[in-house]
């Protein structure tokens, strides 16, 4: 329009750049790709350190359950029997938490009153700032010795189902029970991803369903589960990903054995993560490059796993 | 609701008017059901005498359920039946997952309550045999607060610049690689971190070196991102009038930055750090494989020897497996609880006191 104000109505950066501001520019420009370099850096570091126990490996790493590498030469070890416990625990606790997390996002964004939501919102929010250490002490502590009758009883009534065949640990200290903790800690974060995705439903379809003579529920499966899909799953993929790294409360959990084994209810199996804290103190030889192979291979898993959701997520709030 | 009878039925309005209007269930009937439930499977199991909070609840929960469902199938219909059985599954959700918190809280409380005293804070475990009914956390709070002060250090003039290069610099591919990439680094495992900081040490001093500067770096990988992720949404809270009036007054664009944009959302980058903080001040694995487990002294050097943090506290009590030990565990997660909490209320408190008033 002002054609005439142009040089006035310029944008400021024009003419002599101020040092000031190139210097400023260039830091933050420096920090953001700071970023890049340290992603990129602790996959090269891990490949570095990795490299000298998994050339000097005797025996398939991919596939071997044995863990024989805190020896000067020679070492035999696989990550078979730590993936498939990794894997196995992680996929217990989506399986548990991700209806639980669902309902507790609809609980908060349409059943609870309005005024209570945004506390109720905190406490499960809270359920994520405590430590995971002390969900692992609370594990030992109180919740497996609580778990050790029901798995009885489970054995008992249910032991016709291969997963639940006894006899049941009498200690509690099993794959499930470190589910049954990884699960509560994975709920906040399932819970708000969905919780977002939930408040974004148009208010018109909402309302069109309930026009339309729907009960609550309809009302949700017509309108607000078929819109918020992409969110509920991106979200479970992010807790999946938070259970799959999760070492602490696992390590003090279950006392670990390294074999292949679906029984949920009898001590065996280790995951990953679990193994390294464990084993890392008193790792010698080739010991400590193993276990940053190990570590290598948990982090691939969780970036696969976290650029699915991450890309889930993106294509959802695109399409809304 | 309206008054249907003060229309004039038609011949065959019979039938339709019986389906328009439904039978509900009185407003008050949830209610006094679920009292009524829980007052009688109390009754019940006490006169069993194998009263139990869970199972109580449990079989409150279960009777109710059943008893709504088939009266609002039998009054209301199945839709509606359908519609509250859902509401009850919804809020027994809820209450589910309030349960572990409360007993997590609670049994923290109760086991940790005994050793949390004046003595146990302020002694460390040198000279304390592991069996000894004494010993405190002072070491290991000592420890905690100088990593997670240094890793603080380390991450917040990192991931408060980069916060604001993707908002106020960044443009179009790198900015959307940047900020997918701080969303990947989020879900980094924490132990992952510490294999890094590991090999990282490795390369640059040899093998066997621990210290505090290690586990401060990999607790830092962990929280730039959280840092980043939430400066970066105080940052676009920032109205856009305000940058331009200091533009339009001739201000250059790093000075705007400094005394308008940062300023402005100085109490909102200040929740975020505080939550940040909470999120890695509970960090164990990390700090076993790169500060150490077995210290017991009290040591302030980040740089030299090893250093022990409540964490790794708890988890070398509970591995060495006595009762004194687990007694000590315990009333370190309690001192460790609290101090997460202490910040969490915090943070928020902050948060509400100086929010924008336009934000709400």
């Amino acid at each position: 329009m002002t054609t005439t104000d142009a040089p006035q109505a310029a944008p400021p950066p024009t003419g002599r750049r101020r040092i000031g501001d190139t210097v400023f520019a260039g830091l933050a420009r420096g920090s953001g790709l700071l970023i890049l370099l340290i992603l990129a850096g602790v996959a090269a570091f891990l490949i570095i350190q990795a490299w000298p126990s998994l050339a000097a490996n005797t025996a398939n790493f991919l596939t071997t359950q044995e863990w024989d590498a805190n020896v000067r030469e020679n070492p035999a070890f696989g990550v078979a029997a730590l993936a498939f416990g990794t894997v196995l625990a992680a996929a217990i606790a989506l399986l548990l938490a991700t209806p639980v997390a669902v309902g507790i996002a609809l609980f908060i964004v349409y059943y609870a009153p309005r005024r209570v939501a945004a506390v109720l919102g905190y406490l499960v929010d809270l359920l994520a700032a405590i430590p995971s250490v002390v969900y692992g002490l609370w594990g030992i502590g109180f919740l497996a010795p609580q778990l050790v009758p029901v798995f009885r009883g489970m054995t008992e009534y249910l032991g016709w189902i291969p997963l639940f065949s006894g006899p049941a640990s009498t200690s509690g200290r099993t794959i499930l029970t470190a589910s049954v903790v990884l699960a509560v800690m994975i709920l906040p974060i399932i819970t708000a991803m969905s919780r977002d995705v939930f408040r974004q439903v148009p208010q018109g379809h909402r309302e069109a369903a309930l026009a339309m003579g729907a009960t609550r529920w309809e009302m949700i499966r017509l309108a607000v589960l078929p819109f918020g899909r992409s969110g509920v799953v991106g979200g479970a993929m992010l807790g999946l990903g938070r259970a799959l790294g999760e070492t602490m409360a696992v390590a003090m959990i279950l006392s670990p054995s390294l074999a292949i084994s679906f029984d949920l209810l009898r001590s065996g199996n280790q995951t990953i993560a679990a193994h390294i804290a464990l084993q890392y103190p008193e790792a010698t030889g080739y010991g400590v490059s193993a276990l940053i192979a190990a570590g290598l291979v948990l982090f691939a898993i969780t970036l696969a796993v976290n650029m699915g959701a991450r890309y889930i997520v993106a294509r959802g709030s695109k399409e809304a | 609701m309206s008054t249907t009878t003060t229309q004039p039925p038609g011949p065959e309005t019979g039938p339709t008017e019986a389906a328009l209007r439904h039978a509900s269930l009185p407003r008050y009937f949830p209610t006094a059901l679920l009292a009524s439930c829980a007052a009688v499977v109390a009754g019940v199991l006490l006169a069993f005498s194998s009263f139990g909070a869970i199972l109580w609840a449990l079989l409150t929960a279960a009777s109710y359920v059943v008893i709504t469902v088939t009266a609002s199938a039998r009054v209301e219909g199945g839709r509606k039946a359908t519609d509250r059985f859902v509401t009850s599954l919804v809020y027994g959700c809820f209450l589910l997952a309030i349960a572990p918190l409360v007993s997590v809280l609670w049994t923290v409380l109760r086991n940790g309550f005994d050793r949390f005293d004046g003595y146990f804070l302020s002694v460390s475990m040198n000279g304390v045999l592991p069996s000894m009914d004494a010993g405190g956390v002072y070491h290991a709070i000592v420890g905690t607060l100088a990593i997670t002060g240094m890793a603080t250090l380390i991450s917040v003039p990192i991931g408060v610049m980069t916060a604001v290069y993707l908002v106020e610099y960044a443009r179009g591919r790198i900015k959307r690689v940047i900020t997918f990439f701080v969303d990947v680094m989020t879900g980094i495992p924490s132990i992952v971190a510490g294999l890094f900081v590991v090999a990282l040490w490795m390369v640059l001093f040899g093998p066997g070196h621990t210290n505090g500067a290690a586990g401060a770096i990999s607790l830092a990988v962990l929280m730039i991102p959280v840092v980043v992720r939430s400066s970066e949404e105080m940052l676009r809270l920032v109205p856009r009038d305000l940058r331009e009036a200091s533009y339009a007054l001739g201000v250059p664009r790093w000075r705007t930055i400094t005394r308008v944009v940062l300023p402005t959302s100085a109490a909102g980058l200040t929740t975020g750090i505080m939550l940040a903080i909470a999120r890695v001040i509970g960090e164990t694995a990390p700090l076993i494989l790169t500060a150490g487990s077995s210290a017991v002294s009290i040591n302030w050097n980040l740089f030299d020897g090893q250093m022990m943090s409540l964490p790794v506290f708890i988890y070398s009590q509970v591995r060495m497996g006595g009762a004194v030990n687990y007694e000590r565990a315990w009333a370190a997660a309690l001192t460790l609880i609290l101090t997460v909490m202490l910040l969490f209320f915090l943070a928020r408190m902050i948060g509400r006191a100086f929010a924008p008033k336009s934000a709400r």
